[in-house]
């Protein structure tokens, strides 16, 4: 296992140069994370090309989500849960005592597997995160970031008239688009996605998909997906996770045509998982 | 055989009917339980149900007929000059005589019973029964009338008699409903079925009983509090601003000449359950806060329990400690720095009192704090917001609803509380803005007016109803207004 992960890496580093031809936004080296005694990462190497959608797949319990949480350092929330090796955003690490966790969290925005609008209107939903951060300027500036970001998530249409309505009056697609619309209002560079369509119906689903391929252009977007059609249509680059441990990592086009490990096969296949 | 042995053997009987039936249906498909619809315990509930229910509705009905029915045969049994028939005072006392003769007659020994016996039937003079019954100390006082050692006898007769017919039809009854159970029982009768239709049926005369008493108290209070208002205006009971009821003694034509104005004392009632609030509000929410979102498992395992112990002592004792302890503290505190606080006061009450509904407050919002779903605080998280700014703005405006609700329930705890209040909170009825006077409450009057001795029928007594009725009414709003804002809350995240 150990030797198929450190060789997963030995292939990943290139691989991710050759692709972009820059520095990846995000490099996870050596990363294991615990919880309490037991280890549910093992030393995972992955490097996250710059603008572009990076899919986690595998089967449940494979680890894809705790990594996924460990990018915002969303782990830190849950008392017993350790995280060791480094993870670096823009070459700084993110768990750097001197780094604060609520600009991390600014710049890595999040969105989570059941739309969780808070129980506020449409309008404060959007401007919960520029407030806090202190992004607002004035009245109208705040008017200005709340459309722009709804207009990216491609929500503002079909909520304008309706911004001071509660969020959690919209559908599960709807919701689902604000949850994103607010990540977006405090301008992050990259944003997670954990499963962000498994509460969705197929035609809710695909307009979060046009969705990530829009926000591809400006964003780097990590996105933990159980469908596997999902991960091919919206990514550039997959990682399969095995029972805490990164088996393999490539273009997406490689990963689902010529997948090299066995078990990628069998997953991709539908033998398991 | 009194009622009480008529019932336990009632309840041996079900016993054996009920292992009757189980025995029965299984001797009905030669040991095969799987041939039966039922369960095989159904069976024997069946026929224990048929054994027992008949003959207890017949025991009850009779119970509850037969005094009535004894007193009628008396009553019409006396002759015509006795003592007014028509007066119903007089006759109620006549009865109330004859009563307390015939208790006595069973102490007697069976020769001097027969004494009686045949004074009734006449074979002997009256005038040695009742100089047997004076001897006895059976009769005590005036002279008693022929007559009413006959109507004794004849009521003691009665009872007898009554307690042999009830007890022998009981025991029919059972056989019967036995009997007939016993021939249904065969392997396609539908036991369940007829068992679990008693059970629910028996559920709902369970609650229809605690229904029926609520009602039946507020209908007592009600009837009390109208006889009240024929004697006082409305307008002045609710209106009024004075409390100065002029007690008067039991007996002395004291009138309505009190002045009944509720407004001092619900004033009193409303300033203590504020400064309660105060004081619960803040420390109970915050602990909540500290508990559900700060404190650690083990912390709160340990703490929690412990806060909710405060809802546990009897408020006697908070009262004491507010006379005792907190009081006498008060005012010496408020002499060291040139306040003048009596003893007891508003501040003494309500702050006494606010500790003691600090866990209703604690307690409820902890658990709809707890309530709010983890995801809002991911969400938050996942912004960059920081552990305290979540808890302001996601965390609280999502609780507030239900912890709205739970200041709510607290506050009618407030209002209704007796005993902190008759020992903390003075006896005067003023009308007053300064927290270091005493004031009085609703709550202290009712206990008031109706300890010491007193002619009930007057108004200084009845007052007691309408203040009951206007405070079960504030804090029945109360609660039905908390009631709805939780339910509205609950329904948000299910």
């Amino acid at each position: 296992m150990e030797q198929i992960a450190t060789s997963a890496t030995a292939e990943t580093a290139p691989m991710s140069g050759v692709a972009n031809g820059e520095a990846p936004k995000v490099t996870a080296r050596d990363v294991c994370v615990f919880y309490g005694a037991k280890q549910a990462l093992f030393d995972v190497n992955l490097d996250v090309p710059r603008n572009s959608v990076t899919a986690l797949i595998g089967p449940s319990g494979c680890g894809k989500s705790t990594f996924l949480r460990c990018l915002n350092r969303m782990n830190d929330t849950i008392p017993i849960c350790r995280v060791t090796g480094k993870i670096e955003l823009d070459e700084q690490d993110i768990y750097d005592r001197d780094l604060d966790v609520v600009e991390l969290r600014a710049r890595v925005g999040m969105v989570f597997q059941k739309p969780n609008p808070f129980p506020k209107s449409i309008f404060d939903n959007i401007a919960y995160g520029p407030r806090i951060h202190g992004l607002v300027r004035d009245k109208t500036h705040l008017e200005e970031i709340v459309e722009t970001s709804l207009e990216k998530a491609g929500l503002w249409k079909e909520v304008k008239d309706r911004v001071h309505e509660p969020g959690t009056g919209l559908s599960g697609g709807q919701q689902q688009r604000l949850c994103i619309a607010r990540a977006i209002a405090t301008t992050p560079d990259v944003i997670l996605m954990d499963e962000p369509c498994s509460a969705l119906d197929p035609i809710a689903t695909a307009k979060v998909e046009e969705l990530i391929h829009e926000l591809r252009q400006n964003y780097t977007i990590v996105i933990v997906t159980h469908s596997m059609q999902q991960a091919r249509r919206v990514s550039q680059k997959t990682a399969f996770f095995h029972i805490g441990y990164l088996v393999e990592v490539g273009d997406t086009e490689q990963i689902f045509e010529n997948p090299q490990d066995k078990r990628t096969q069998d997953y991709i296949m539908g033998r398991f998982g | 055989m009194s009622t009480s042995m008529i019932l336990l053997g009632l309840l041996i009987a079900a016993a054996l009917a009920y292992i009757v039936g189980i025995v029965r249906c299984r001797a009905s498909t030669g040991g095969d339980v799987a041939k039966l619809h039922s369960r095989t315990g159904y069976y024997g509930s069946y026929l224990a149900i048929w054994t027992v229910l008949p003959a207890l509705f017949l025991t009850i009905i009779w119970a509850a007929a037969e005094q009535p029915v004894i007193r009628h045969l008396v009553e019409t049994s006396l002759p015509a000059h006795a003592a007014g028939v028509e007066n119903d005072a007089l006759m109620s006392l006549t009865l109330g005589r004859i009563n307390s003769v015939a208790e006595g007659l069973p102490k007697l020994s069976q020769s001097e019973f027969k004494t009686i016996e045949n004074a009734r039937l006449g074979f002997t003079p009256m005038l040695e029964a009742q100089r047997l019954l004076q001897e006895k100390g059976v009769i005590l006082g005036a002279e008693p009338e022929p007559y009413i050692i006959s109507a004794a006898y004849d009521e003691v007769i009665y009872r007898h008699t009554s307690s042999w017919l009830i007890t022998g039809l009981a025991a029919l009854a059972a056989l019967a409903g036995f009997v007939y159970g016993f021939t249904q029982i065969r392997p396609r009768l539908r036991a369940r079925n007829t068992v679990e239709r008693v059970v629910l049926a028996a559920l709902i005369g369970a609650s229809t009983v605690a229904i029926l008493t609520t009602v039946g108290i507020v209908f007592s209070v009600l009837f009390e509090t109208i006889h009240f208002f024929q004697s006082v205006p409305t307008f002045d009971f609710f209106f009024g601003t004075v409390w100065d009821p002029r007690f008067t003694s039991a007996g002395r034509e004291g009138g309505a000449s009190g002045q009944f104005g509720l407004l001092p004392l619900l004033w009193g009632t409303l300033f203590i359950s504020f400064v309660a609030l105060a004081v619960a509000v803040p420390i109970g929410l915050y602990s909540a806060i500290y508990m559900s979102e700060y404190a650690g498992p083990k912390f709160r395992g340990f703490a929690k329990p412990l806060l909710e112990i405060l809802a546990g002592i009897p408020t006697i004792v908070y009262g004491l400690f507010a006379l005792i302890t907190f009081g006498p503290f008060l005012r010496d505190t408020g002499a060291m720095v040139g306040l003048d606080i009596a003893a007891s006061s508003v501040l003494t009450a309500g702050i006494v009192m606010g500790i003691m509904i600090i866990p209703f407050v604690s307690s409820l919002s902890d658990d709809i704090i707890s309530a709010v779903p983890q995801s809002l605080r991911e969400g938050s998280y996942g912004l960059g917001a920081t552990k305290s700014e979540t808890i302001r703005k996601v965390v609280l405006p999502a609780a507030l609803p239900g912890i709205v609700g739970a200041v709510l329930l607290a506050a009618s705890r407030a209002i209704g509380e007796t005993m902190i209040v008759v020992l903390a909170a003075g006896i005067a009825a003023n009308l007053t803005l300064n927290p270091f006077e005493s004031v009085t409450t609703i709550t202290v009057k009712i206990v008031s007016q109706l300890t010491g001795d007193l002619e009930f029928n007057s108004p200084q007594t009845l007052v007691a109803f309408a203040l009951g009725l206007t405070l079960f009414v504030i804090t029945l709003a109360l609660n039905v207004y908390a009631l709805y804002i939780v339910r509205k809350y609950r329904e948000q995240y299910e």
